[in-house]
């Protein structure tokens, strides 16, 4: 297999702290990413999808570091990297789009600037040239009338409106990885369809990759083909959308399947996973979901279960996982 | 833009009634100074005679009301009266101090700029580094010290140990008058740095953890770039009324720092009028500063408006 495009090895980010042992919320997290390819991370809130995405474009927040591992972009090391090559990388190589619209883009600079920033300074474009592919992109993601658009500040821009500046801006450069933080959960239904009917063509014509957060089944199912489950700072199941959707093998994914509504059983009852993610503060050994398992059996709580391959490609982190999938897998 | 900025005629309307207030009270408040100012003019020897006659001529023995009526009608027609002390009309004492004032002040407001900016993007940027706590212990330090203290310590240091600047005074030509300007406004500009420093700070700290400043960075926006493109303009929309309040307060400031270092504005004049019970000066001036107080008022939200196109103070809602 070619080398893929970013590769997420045991990815550990924590919060340093003196004298104390660090607080580890993403653990030992590996992922690949191939050229192309389209891959959702779900995970429910606080499991640390939004870190894991800071951490591959260098913007974590102030005090939560990378404690270990490494980020591979195109064969290079990412960690350790001199901030100032890394920083090259940013908007021609890789973009990202952020969950909040409204928050992402400067309140006081006219949106057509905002997403003529980054092409002026990597593609050498004058203010007018510039300005002109501003508007391009900004037609090419589906705004009417961009050329005036192009002149609003923000706010007087919709949710949706808003989402497609924020592609136009990401996209303007034209990075091969983007990387998106629930790009649509600040939407509403309709316009959340929209958004990423843009995002995914828009990314099949560059021929650029995405890494996709989300906590939304049904939009990784729309947009995605790879997926990885994450549950409180680790990946339990990862592998081809289709695949895990229809043959779930770690107990939370299909906690999660049995949780979301499903349109084309809308009669199916809905299983909600009982309990809470654990306290990053204090973490259980063991893997993480065990307590909240219902199928949890001793060893659960002793060690880490390794990530076994359950079928080419499909990969899980149970030791139960042939024992309750059994009548599935067949 | 333009649009936004309708709000101007009205609040000029406003402010009518406001500084019909402050004549009212300037000149209520003129009269409550004990002494005559016939007798301040004679001087103490002088006869009650001469004193009487003074008096008369001045109009000092008229009811308070027709005073008043007399100084609100001179005043519509641009006539502040004339000075008891220097007999010469009000409006060119205050023509020729005004300037000064103005000056001392626009270039007190300048440098008071180019020190806070730095120091507060200095101290932002890293907050709990030792130059943060170098930069806060700076703003503790300028809050403490008195105005005519430091004033005096600027001459002792500046104009006399290290003969830079002059101890006082004007200058013969406008030429000359920046350099004599620079250490009475370097004193009112490090009074106002600590509040300026503080908001803008934390105003700083806020805008550099927002989210539109990840999305620069996720540009490759980073540095100076980033500071003027993103950080700076945003910082600065909170920071505009604290330096509107502050300039108000800085008029009252700048009266004595006047005095300290012998410069020929408002203050000087004030003083003196105090103490000759030259009422027309007192009310001149003092109706002047809170003129200059309400176009502060105005200027700062229109500075608003201009740096913030969310903001629309003409009372319609956005489009
Ligand atoms: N700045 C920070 N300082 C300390 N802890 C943080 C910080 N940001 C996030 N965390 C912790 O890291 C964990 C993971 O956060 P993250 O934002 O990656 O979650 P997420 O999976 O994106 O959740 P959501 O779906 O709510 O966006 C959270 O439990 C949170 O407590
Ligand atoms: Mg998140």
């Amino acid at each position: 297999m070619a080398t893929p495009l970013l590769s997420v090895s045991s990815l550990t980010i924590g919060i340093r702290r003196k004298g104390q042992p660090d607080t580890v919320i993403v653990d030992s997290l590996s992922f690949d990413i191939q050229k192309g390819e389209r891959f959702g991370i779900v995970g429910e809130s606080g499991s640390g999808k939004s870190l894991t995405l800071r951490a591959i474009a260098d913007l974590l927040p102030k005090g939560v570091e990378v404690l270990s591992g490494s980020i591979r972009y195109d064969g290079a090391e990412l960690i350790g990297m001199p901030a100032a090559q890394r920083r090259k990388l940013m908007g021609p190589e890789i973009a990202m789009i952020f969950q909040e619209p409204m928050t992402a883009l400067n309140p006081v600079v006219r949106v057509g600037e905002q997403i003529a920033e980054g092409p002026r300074r990597y593609l050498g474009l004058s203010k007018q040239a510039a300005a002109e592919l501003a508007i391009e992109m900004m037609a090419k993601t589906g705004i009417p009338d961009p050329a005036r658009r192009a002149r609003a500040y923000p706010h007087e821009l919709s949710g949706g409106l808003r989402q497609r500046i924020m592609i136009a801006m990401a996209l303007s450069c034209g990075p091969k990885l983007l990387l998106c933080d629930e790009p649509t959960t600040a939407l509403d239904v309709t316009v959340q369809h929209q958004v990423l009917r843009v995002l995914e063509e828009l990314c099949a014509d560059s021929g650029a990759s995405l890494a996709f957060v989300t906590h939304d089944l049904a939009v990784v199912n729309q947009t995605c083909t790879d997926l990885a489950v994450m549950y409180a700072g680790h990946i339990v199941e990862s592998g081809r959308v289709a695949e895990v959707f229809s043959d779930p093998r770690h107990p939370y994914t299909k906690g999660l399947l049995d949780s979301a509504p499903d349109f084309d059983q809308p009669d199916r009852e809905l299983v909600s996973i009982p309990g809470f993610p654990p306290n990053l503060a204090a973490r259980p050994s063991g893997c993480p979901f065990a307590p909240r398992c219902q199928f949890a059996v001793e060893a659960c709580t002793t060690a880490m279960p390794p990530t076994d391959e359950v079928a080419p490609g499909h990969f899980a982190a149970c030791f139960e996982s042939a024992r309750i999938f059994e009548g599935a897998a067949a | 833009m333009l649009h936004r900025l309708r709000f101007i005629p009205g609040r000029l309307v406003q402010s009518i009634p406001v500084a019909f207030g402050v004549t009212l009270i300037v000149f209520f408040m003129a009269r409550l100074l004990p002494g005559n100012a016939a007798l301040a003019i004679l001087g103490q020897q002088a006869n009650a005679a001469s004193v009487a006659a003074l008096s008369k001529q001045l109009g000092l023995n008229q009811p308070l009301w027709e005073q008043y009526f007399l100084f609100i009608g001179r005043l519509f027609q641009g006539n502040l009266g004339t000075s008891l002390t220097y007999q010469i009309p009000v409006s060119e004492l205050l023509s020729q101090a005004i300037p000064v004032t103005l000056s001392l002040l626009g270039l007190a407001l300048l440098l008071a700029l180019v020190i806070s900016v730095p120091l507060a993007a200095l101290a932002a940027f890293r907050p709990g580094s030792p130059r943060d706590l170098g930069v806060r212990a700076f703003t503790l330090l300028g809050q403490g010290m008195p105005q005519f203290w430091l004033g005096i310590m600027l001459i002792l240091l500046l104009a006399i140990g290290v003969p830079l600047f002059p101890v006082g005074g004007y200058g013969n030509s406008p030429a000359d008058h920046p350099y004599y300007l620079f250490l009475p406004s370097l004193t009112l500009a490090i009074a106002m740095c600590p509040t300026i420093i503080r908001s803008l700070r934390s105003s700083m700290i806020d805008v550099l953890g927002s989210d539109y400043v990840g999305t620069a960075r996720s540009k490759g926006s980073y540095g100076a770039a980033l500071f003027r493109g993103h950080v700076l303009r945003n910082a600065a929309i909170p920071t505009v009324s604290v330096i509107g309040v502050n300039l108000g307060f800085l008029v009252g400031g700048s009266l004595v720092i006047e005095k300290v270092f012998a410069l020929p504005g408002l203050g000087s004049i004030m003083i003196n009028a105090i103490f000759t019970r030259d009422f027309p000066t007192v009310q001149g001036v003092t109706l002047f500063v809170a003129l200059f107080v309400v176009v502060v008022g105005i200027l700062t939200d229109v500075v608003y408006t201009m740096l913030d196109p969310r903001v629309d103070l003409s009372g319609k809602e956005n489009a």
